[in-house]
């Protein structure tokens, strides 16, 4: 599974990146973390409002810091 | 951080220790100036000011839907609807640079196109609440407003301008990935109410003790700490009311803030320090939603704070305090340079403005500094202008989303108007 984190290096997006990461592993799938910086190839998933979640290419929540437990339910869908 | 450019931090801190001249009386007094600014803000500007503000800069990231603010900005949005909205949208949407950029890249790649991107791009960091309120605090509310309204004309302005210079340009449409707005929780009045006590409590607060000891203004000023504790207790009706605020901290906290304020009547600092302890220990012990906030606040206060810290020190250090001749940089330099209020004196503010980095509000402190050492209220307000808007790093990021030729038009426009803006409000002031 890859896990994308979308943002621009803000204080979100590291938030996102922590909890994202926790609820992988809590949710024991294989996974890989990618954190895309460059602002052109977020825009390329269609975001706009950092920080972005995308899993398997497939955005999932813009805008948001989400929780450990909002990230495992798109990971165990 | 890489490691290469800790050791060059490293190197460069200790190649100062070892050369500068710390025997120098001009340079000892530029370091006790500095600290004498820290003072200076410590004790007029950070708790009845800085504060409040950033607990309204959190209470704006969290409460403020994004998603709604952005339907108004997609690709099938009214013209003049995105336009306005993109001048003024800077206030709700923005309160760091860093969610400024993605927000311009979508607004020109997918949604309003160039113009409101623009608008969107020069507004942003230029009207953020927190600068607003800092401009007026310490330089003046007649700068803190020609700030506001120039920062919101300009936009509008430039966002125009590009429209029409780039309008043949063709872009590739891509889909928009707006996010679903929530269900609102409260009726838009509530929300209001809460937002309106707090500005209420931000601005009776600091309010100034006008010239003469007489008038409406004077009246308003004798009685601003029982005006500050009506609005207080409205907000603390509005959080216990719509925000799940638990009753029994907001006692206690009122309680603490009563006896404080009946035992230390001069000092009012004092019980204002209560009520901030008690909101945040309410803030922490009640809903998600005043969780979510007191994290946002939190999280604002530490991306700002040291770079405000720093940016007083520098500005100390370089100018001395408003007033004197200090500073590093003697006064005549900057007097010659952009005194008065002729056109060299506006364009060179504005150039400079333009180029230079100010890390969020530093921009404050520095032109408080320049105006003590004789910039003119023009080039001053040119430089406030000009300055947040742009930087030569972020001048590299919208080149790579705008191209190299839009970039410069953009920045053309930026400091010309900004110019004229300085012109404009010198002559008016002067």
């Amino acid at each position: 599974m890859k896990i994308q984190i979308l943002g621009t290096g803000c204080a979100k997006c590291i938030k996102l990146t922590e909890n994202a990461e926790k609820a992988a592993k809590e949710a024991g799938v294989e996974f890989e973390i990618e954190k895309v910086k460059d602002i052109n190839k977020i825009m390329d998933f269609g975001v706009m409002m950092t920080p972005g979640l995308a899993i398997d290419g497939e955005v999932k929540s813009v805008g948001k810091l989400l929780s450990v437990e909002e990230i495992k339910k798109f990971l165990t869908k | 951080m890489k490691d290469r450019y800790k050791f060059l931090i490293l190197v460069g801190a200790f190649i100062a220790a070892y050369f500068i001249p710390f025997e120098n009386i001009k340079i000892q007094k530029a370091i006790l100036e500095a600290f004498y600014m820290i003072q200076d803000y410590a004790q007029k500007h950070v708790l009845l000011c800085l504060v409040p503000a950033f607990f309204i800069a959190g209470a704006i990231s969290v409460f403020v839907s994004q998603a709604a603010v952005m339907k108004y900005l997609g690709p099938a949005a009214n013209k003049l609807l995105s336009y306005s909205v993109a001048s003024v949208s800077g206030t709700i949407l923005a309160v760091c640079s860093c969610t400024v950029l993605p927000l311009f890249a979508g607004i020109y790649r997918m949604g309003a196109g160039v113009g409101p991107a623009t608008a969107f791009l020069y507004s942003g960091p230029a009207i953020n609440v927190l600068a607003i309120v800092l401009s007026a605090k310490v330089l003046g509310w007649q700068i803190g407003l020609s700030r506001a309204i120039g920062a919101v004309a300009f936009a509008y302005i430039i966002g125009l301008l590009m429209a029409i210079t780039f309008r043949d340009e063709e872009r590739k449409n891509k889909a928009m990935a707006i996010p679903a707005i929530d269900e609102p929780k409260r009726r838009l009045y509530q929300d209001v109410m809460y937002m309106a006590s707090m500005i209420g409590v931000l601005v009776f607060a600091n309010w100034g003790k006008p010239m003469e000891a007489s008038g409406i203004w004077y009246a308003i000023y004798t009685s601003k700490w029982y005006i500050t504790g009506l609005f207080g207790i409205i907000f603390a009706y509005t959080i216990w009311r719509w925000f799940e605020a638990k009753p029994l901290p907001i006692i206690v906290t009122g309680i603490a803030v009563i006896i404080t304020a009946l035992f230390s009547h001069r000092w009012p600092l004092i019980p204002f320090s209560v009520a901030i302890a008690g909101m945040i220990w309410i803030t922490k012990v009640s809903s998600d939603e005043t969780k979510n906030w007191i994290d946002a606040t939190w999280t604002y206060t530490l991306m700002i704070a040291p770079l405000l810290l720093g940016g007083v020190l520098v500005a100390g250090f370089l100018l001395g305090m408003p007033g004197t001749d200090n500073g590093i940089i003697p006064s005549r330099w900057v007097s010659t340079l952009v005194g008065g209020n002729g056109f060299f004196a506006n364009f060179f503010a504005s150039v400079v403005g333009a180029f230079m980095y100010f890390a969020t509000l530093t921009e404050v402190p520095i032109v408080q500094g320049l105006l003590g050492s004789g910039m003119g209220q023009g080039p001053a307000l040119a430089l406030l202008l000009a300055g947040p808007a742009l930087s030569l790093p972020s001048m590299l990021v919208i080149q790579t989303i705008l191209g190299t030729k839009k970039t410069i038009v953009f920045i053309i426009y930026v400091v010309l108007l900004s110019t004229f803006a300085g012109m404009l409000f010198g002559w008016i002031t002067g």
